[in-house]
């Protein structure tokens, strides 16, 4: 552990040479944070495609599949709510020590699973969203061609559904990035985890966390900037709304029936 | 002998307490162009959902090609690449390029190859005049165009048979003659039709037979000269008296 002689009184100063001196154990917290939010924020998409993407789907009345996707509707809001109701911090404790046993996972491994299966929870919304968004009249033409309903979702309605819900899932990752510092409570050595090490050697804490609380703005800040860049490519490249004046009409004609 | 492909039997169907088919009968030959006409609510787009299966009936039966479309054993999917379906809302895959909303259905349900489906995407593509357009996004097209591109794409199924759903009310007028032409070449060729289609011009023109639906059943049919000019029944001749001016 390093020690730190603070000469100046000034409290911009003191931040200063925490940083400097620091900066070495910030940037592991950093990249655990980053570890963390990317893999979490990932495989969240992919458990909300999955789970959102089945709910989304449509069963006719009277047959067992009805029954089936009954079943499965019911377990998949479950899962939801349970995980949007409750806290992240007590997930991760509660999860953590519960699988020790069974799987002897590292903190951060425990870590990216609990961020993973919680932002799961609210992808799936964000992409049973998103699939709602795609007009029924894009599935009805994939239908009238042949294709079958999964080929429908696959190459149709999932596309422009994560186009749709594209800045629902940015805003996610941002949140895992923010989100990862509960995670010091399994002693996941990610950036809040770091600081509070730092600030109990120094006993500096008002310094320290304004650092950390700088670290964390710089990261969101860089990461919306990106969001935002892949956005606008998204949008400029094939499937920006049309703003033809057939467009009003085709909404007219539509309403009309 | 005969060269029915589609025959509709004594279908309904309802929505909920609502009858919108009441028992309706006919029949469809091989290159023929059948023109459906009636008022908004009458129950045109719910029979032509029907004929593909986008809606089921509750009873009665439609052949096409004397097969049972309500057959369980039927493949459904094979069935719909079989008969095409032009909707008033044109339903280009957003997406999608042109050529990609003209190759999809190819390569995942006629599992043709990349090139199959390309030279049969750009060949429709031209005869509807789009063929500049291929690489273009397909939402920035107009109204007409994406029509055109519709109707390109359902041919690239080769279909037996293509169903329209009021395909120019969606519209701005000056593009309604070129999809109208489109689809006059397609029934010279002998192409078998079914036209949801206030068209009146292009039903007399281009029909063998007109069909006037009123309130879920089939009010009169007969050829557009008969439909046209000495409808029997009172509704028709009401219903051509709104809708020439
Ligand atoms: N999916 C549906 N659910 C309930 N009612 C419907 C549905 N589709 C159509 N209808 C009703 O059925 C009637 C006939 O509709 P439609 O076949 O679209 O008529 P048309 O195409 O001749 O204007 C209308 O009263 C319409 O409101
Ligand atoms: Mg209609």
């Amino acid at each position: 552990m390093k020690y730190l002689t603070i000469t100046g009184n000034q409290f911009i100063d003191a931040c200063l040479s925490i940083l400097i001196t620091f900066w070495p154990s910030l940037l592991l917290g950093v990249k655990t944070v980053l570890l963390v939010a990317i893999s979490g924020t990932i495989i969240g998409l992919v458990i909300g495609l999955i789970i959102g993407g089945l709910r989304a789907i449509k069963v006719e009345k009277g047959s067992i599949i009805y029954f089936i996707k009954w079943v499965y509707d019911i377990l998949a809001k479950c899962y939801v709510e349970i995980f949007r109701g409750t806290p992240m911090m007590v997930q991760a404790v509660f999860i953590y020590y519960w699988l020790k046993p069974a799987f002897g996972w590292s903190p951060i491994i425990a870590g990216i699973f609990v961020i993973s299966i919680n932002t799961g929870a609210y992808m799936a919304e964000i992409i049973r969203a998103g699939i709602q968004s795609v007009e029924i009249g894009q599935t009805e033409a994939a239908r009238s061609l042949g294709m079958s309903a999964q080929q429908t979702m696959m190459s149709i309605i999932i596309p422009q559904a994560i186009k749709n819900a594209f800045p629902a899932i940015g805003n996610e990752f941002i949140v895992n990035i923010k989100d990862s510092s509960v995670l010091n409570v399994i002693s996941v050595t990610e950036l809040f985890f770091q600081a509070k090490s730092i600030a109990g050697s120094l006993y500096r804490y008002e310094e320290t966390f304004l650092v950390t609380a700088f670290v964390y703005l710089f990261l969101t800040i860089i990461t919306s900037f990106i969001l935002n860049l892949i956005e606008k490519r998204i949008n400029k490249t094939k499937t920006s709304f049309p703003t033809s004046s057939t467009t009003t009409n085709m909404v007219k004609a539509q309403g009309e029936h | 002998m005969n060269d029915n492909v589609i025959k509709i039997q004594n279908c309904r169907k309802s929505f909920g307490n609502l009858e919108v088919l009441k028992d309706i009968n006919f029949t469809v030959n091989k290159g023929d162009v059948v023109c459906l006409i009636g008022s908004s609510g009458s129950g045109k787009s719910t029979l032509l959902r029907c004929i593909n299966r986008l809606e089921k009936i509750d009873s009665g039966n439609i052949l096409v090609d004397d097969i049972d479309i309500y057959d369980q054993s039927i493949d459904l999917n094979k069935y719909r690449a079989k008969v095409g379906m032009v909707f008033q809302s044109f339903n280009l895959f957003n997406n999608l390029n042109v050529i990609g909303n003209c190759m999809i259905a190819q390569h995942k349900v006629l599992k043709r190859n990349k090139q199959e489906a390309q030279k049969t995407a750009m060949f429709f593509l031209k005869k509807v005049g789009m063929e500049q357009f291929a690489k273009a996004a397909s939402t920035q097209l107009s109204g007409g165009q994406k029509q055109r591109v519709a109707i390109a794409r359902a041919l690239c199924m080769n279909p037996e048979i293509l169903l329209f759903d009021e395909p120019t009310s969606a519209l701005d007028p000056e593009m309604v003659q070129d999809v109208l032409d489109v689809m006059k070449t397609l029934a010279k060729e002998g192409l078998t039709m079914i036209v949801v289609t206030h068209e009146m011009s292009f039903a007399k023109e281009v029909a063998n037979k007109v069909v006037f639906m009123d309130k879920g059943i089939i009010a009169e049919e007969g050829s557009p000269q008969v439909i046209f000019t000495k409808p029997n029944n009172p509704r028709t001749q009401e219903f051509l008296k709104r809708i020439i001016r």
